[in-house]
C-alpha cells in the first residue's frame, strides 16, 4: 500500500505534465506536445527538488545568518549612501547611455508615475481599478487637444489636464463607490472601455483611430525639451515630485485613513472616518497622476491614438503595482522598471511577454501575493 | 427590418446566455468573477475549427457530415471542460481562502495567458470556419431566418432547460445549490466542496464550448481576441438577469442580444460594443441584484 503511494508521488509530476500536454495537443500537433511534455515534467520535477532543498536550508542556521547579514547591508547609513549614488547615476544617465536607453528610461519614468497613481487607489485605499488607463487617456488627449486646437503650451495646458483628469476620477467614483470590490473593478473596466470607444469613434474631435499628431513637446524659456536627454530630466523631475508628494500624503492623516479603510472599512467608519469622502479623495488623487503621466506621454510621442489606451495597458499598470508590492512606493517603482526594462533587454522573447505576464500574475497571486517588496498590505489578511 | 433584427438579436442573445450561465454558476458558488471564462468560449471556437479540419483530413466529413459535426462538438466540449477544470485547480483553488481580489487578479492572469497561448500557437490572423450550410433557411414576409440561426436558438434552449433540470432534480444539483448557499454548512453535512466546484467549472466550460462552436459556424471567422469582448458581454448578461440565477442569465442574454442588434441598427452601429458596458454600469448602479436576483444584504 505504502509503496503504491510513493510510486504515485514519484509519478505525479509526469501525470500532471501528461495531462497538460494532452490539453496542448490540438493546438500545435504531436511533436510540439511531446516537447511541451518534456519541458513541463523537467520543470515540475526540478521545482519539487528545489522546494525540498529550500526547506532543508531553511531549517539550518546558516540561512538565518545570511538573513541577518542581508539586513545589515540595508542599515540606515548604507541606504543613505546608496541613495546618493543612485541619484547621481540617475542624473548622469543621458551622459552614460545611448539614446535608445534614454528612450526606455523615459518610458519607465512615465510608467512609474502611472503606477504610483494606481498604487494610491489600489494599494493605499484598496479599491481595484481595472480602467485606470482611461485617466491616462484623458490626460494625454486633453493636452493633445489643448495644444493642437487652442495653441496652449505644455505648462499652461498641464493644470487643465490634471484637473480635468482628477474631476473625471471623482465623477466616476461618486456612483461607483457604492459597489463592493469586484463589482467596482468591473465598472471601472467598463468606464475604461467606454472612454476608448468614444476616443475611437468621436471623429470630429479626436480624429478617431487616426489619432492626433503634431503635438508640441514642452519647452522652458523657448528651449524645446523635445531632445531626448532634456526630456529625460523633465520626466525625472516629475517622477521625483510624484514620489515625494505621494509619500507625504501616504504618511499624512489622509493616508492613514486610506489604510484604515483598506484594512477594515466598517471599523474605520466606526472610528469616525468618512469612508466615502476618503475613497473619493483616493480616486481623484490617483487619477491626478494618471493625467500628469498622460500629458507627459503626449508631449513625448507628439502623437496620441486610442491604440495606446487599451485594457491591456490597464492590466500592465496593475501588474507593475502588484509585482512590486501593493502599497509600497519603492516596490511599485521597482515593478514598473522591471516590466518596462525586461522586455527591452530580452528582445527575442518579446513575443512571449504577455504570455509570461499572465503566468506571472497567477504565480504571484498563489505564491507571493504581497509582491516583491511589499510588506504587510492588502493581501496579507483574509 | 425590425423583425429581422429581432431574429438576429435573439440568435446573438442565446449565445450570450450560454456563456453567461458559466459566469453565473461560478459566481453563485465561489463569488468569483471568472475572467477567463470568455477565453474558454474562444478556445471552444478554435477547437471546433481544429477538430473539424482534422475530421475532414481523415475523410470523415465527406463520409457523413452530421457525424463529423457531432464528434467535433463532443471533442470541443471535452477539451474545454478539461481546460476549465485545470484552470480552477491551478489558478483558483489555492486562493480559495485568500482575500477577494486575489482570485480576480489571478483570473485576469489566466485570461491574458490563454489569449496569448492561442495567438502564439494558432497565429494572430483570423481563422476561417468552413461554410457548411450556406445561407439555407426559410423566408416569411421578407424576414429571413437561416437554419443555422434556428439551430443555435434551439440548442441554447435545450441546454438551458437541461441545466435547469440538472440543478433542480439531481443529487449533484442539490449539492451545488447547497454550496452556493453556504460552503461551510454544506461541507459539514458531508458535501465534497472540491467536487462540486470542479463540476461547476466543467459544466460552465462545456456550455461555453458549445457557444464558441456555434458562433464560429455563425460568423465563419474566429480570432484569438474574441473571448474578451464576448466575456464582458456575457458577464453583463449575467448581471443584468441577476447573477447566480440560471433563469436570469437566460433572459439577460437574450435582452442584451436584442439591445445590441436593435441599438446597432437604429441608434449607432459604431458604439455597438459600448451598449453592453453602459447597461452593465447602469444595472450595477441602479439595481445591483439584477432582474431576477435578490438584493444582497451585506453581512457584518
Amino acid at each position: 500500500m505504502k509503496s503504491y503511494r510513493t510510486l504515485y508521488e514519484a509519478a505525479r509530476p509526469f501525470i500532471i505534465a501528461l495531462w497538460l500536454s494532452l490539453l496542448f495537443l490540438p493546438f500545435k500537433g504531436i511533436s510540439a506536445a511531446l516537447i511541451f511534455f518534456i519541458v513541463i515534467s523537467v520543470l515540475l520535477v526540478s521545482s519539487k527538488y528545489l522546494l525540498k532543498y529550500k526547506n532543508t536550508i531553511a531549517e539550518g542556521k546558516t540561512f538565518k545568518g545570511y538573513r541577518l547579514k542581508a539586513a545589515g547591508l540595508f542599515s540606515d547609513r548604507f541606504s543613505a549612501v546608496a541613495r546618493y549614488l543612485l541619484m547621481c547615476l540617475l542624473l548622469l544617465v543621458p551622459f552614460l547611455f545611448r539614446d535608445y536607453f534614454i528612450d526606455v528610461a523615459i518610458l519607465a519614468g512615465i510608467y512609474i508615475i502611472l503606477a504610483l497613481g494606481l498604487n494610491v487607489v489600489v494599494g493605499f485605499a484598496g479599491l481595484l481599478n481595472l480602467g485606470f488607463v482611461a485617466f491616462y487617456a484623458i490626460g494625454a488627449y486633453s493636452y493633445a487637444l489643448l495644444n493642437t486646437r487652442f495653441g496652449l503650451d505644455f505648462w499652461s495646458a498641464l493644470p487643465f489636464s490634471v484637473v480635468l483628469t482628477s474631476v473625471a476620477g471623482f465623477l466616476l467614483a461618486v456612483p461607483a463607490l457604492r459597489l463592493r470590490g469586484d463589482y467596482l473593478a468591473i465598472v471601472t473596466l467598463g468606464f475604461g472601455e467606454i472612454t476608448r470607444l468614444i476616443l475611437n469613434n468621436w471623429d470630429s474631435v479626436t480624429r478617431g483611430p487616426n489619432g492626433i499628431s503634431g503635438i508640441a513637446p514642452p519647452a522652458i524659456m523657448s528651449v524645446s525639451l523635445g531632445k531626448l536627454s532634456y526630456y529625460y530630466y523633465l520626466v525625472l523631475f516629475f517622477v521625483i515630485v510624484t514620489v515625494f508628494i505621494t509619500r507625504r500624503v501616504y504618511t499624512s492623516r489622509i493616508g492613514r485613513a486610506w489604510v484604515a479603510i483598506r484594512e477594515d472599512e466598517i471599523a474605520s467608519s466606526v472610528t469616525g472616518i468618512n469612508t466615502t469622502l476618503y475613497k473619493l479623495y483616493a480616486c481623484a488623487f490617483g487619477a491626478f497622476w494618471a493625467g500628469l503621466a498622460g500629458a507627459i506621454f503626449a508631449g513625448k510621442m507628439q502623437f496620441v491614438s486610442p491604440e495606446s489606451f487599451t485594457f491591456m495597458e490597464s492590466v500592465l499598470i496593475l501588474c507593475m503595482v502588484i509585482l512590486g508590492g501593493l502599497g509600497s512606493i519603492a516596490g511599485v517603482i521597482v515593478g514598473a522598471c522591471l516590466l518596462v526594462l525586461l522586455p527591452e533587454v530580452l528582445r527575442e522573447v518579446q513575443l512571449y511577454r504577455m504570455l509570461a505576464l499572465g503566468i506571472g500574475l497567477v504565480l504571484l497571486m498563489v505564491y507571493r501575493p504581497q509582491g516583491l517588496l511589499g510588506g504587510k498590505g492588502v493581501f496579507i489578511r483574509s | 427590418m425590425f423583425l429581422q433584427q429581432l431574429i438576429n438579436g435573439i440568435t446573438l442573445g442565446s449565445v450570450y446566455a450560454l456563456i453567461a450561465l458559466g459566469y453565473s454558476m461560478v459566481y453563485g458558488i465561489l463569488e468569483l468573477i471568472n475572467f477567463a471564462h470568455g477565453e474558454i468560449y474562444m478556445l471552444g471556437a478554435y477547437l471546433g475549427i481544429i477538430f473539424l479540419a482534422f475530421f475532414t483530413a481523415i475523410g470523415l466529413t465527406a463520409y457523413s457530415l452530421p457525424l463529423a459535426l457531432l464528434l467535433t462538438l463532443i471533442f470541443s466540449i471535452l477539451f474545454c471542460s478539461s481546460y476549465g477544470f485545470t484552470i480552477e485547480k491551478i489558478a483558483y483553488k489555492p486562493l480559495r481562502n485568500a482575500p477577494r481580489l486575489s482570485p480576480l487578479i489571478s483570473a485576469i492572469g489566466v485570461s491574458i495567458f490563454l489569449q496569448n497561448y492561442v495567438m502564439l500557437t494558432q497565429g494572430a490572423t483570423d481563422k476561417v470556419f468552413p461554410n457548411l450550410f450556406g445561407t439555407a433557411g426559410f423566408e416569411f414576409q421578407s424576414v429571413r431566418m437561416t437554419y443555422l440561426q434556428l439551430a443555435i436558438i434551439l440548442t441554447s434552449v435545450v441546454l438551458m432547460v437541461a441545466l435547469r433540470l440538472f440543478v433542480r432534480k439531481t443529487r449533484m444539483g442539490k449539492a451545488m445549490r447547497a454550496v452556493a448557499q453556504d460552503k461551510t454548512m454544506a461541507s459539514l453535512v458531508g458535501i465534497n466542496i472540491d467536487t462540486v466546484i470542479s463540476v461547476t467549472f466543467i459544466i460552465g466550460s462545456g456550455l461555453a464550448a458549445v457557444a464558441g462552436l456555434m458562433v464560429a459556424m455563425y460568423y465563419g471567422l474566429v480570432n484569438y481576441s474574441i473571448g474578451y469582448v464576448a466575456g464582458i458581454k456575457a458577464f453583463t448578461a449575467a448581471v443584468l438577469g441577476g447573477i447566480g440565477s440560471i433563469r436570469g442569465a437566460m433572459f439577460g442574454g437574450i435582452l442584451l442580444g436584442l439591445v445590441e442588434s436593435l441599438g446597432g441598427s437604429y441608434i449607432s452601429g459604431e458604439y455597438k460594443d459600448a451598449y453592453a458596458f453602459i447597461i452593465l454600469i447602469l444595472v450595477l448602479l441602479v439595481k445591483p441584484g439584477g432582474l431576477f436576483g435578490k438584493a444582497e444584504i451585506e453581512k457584518v
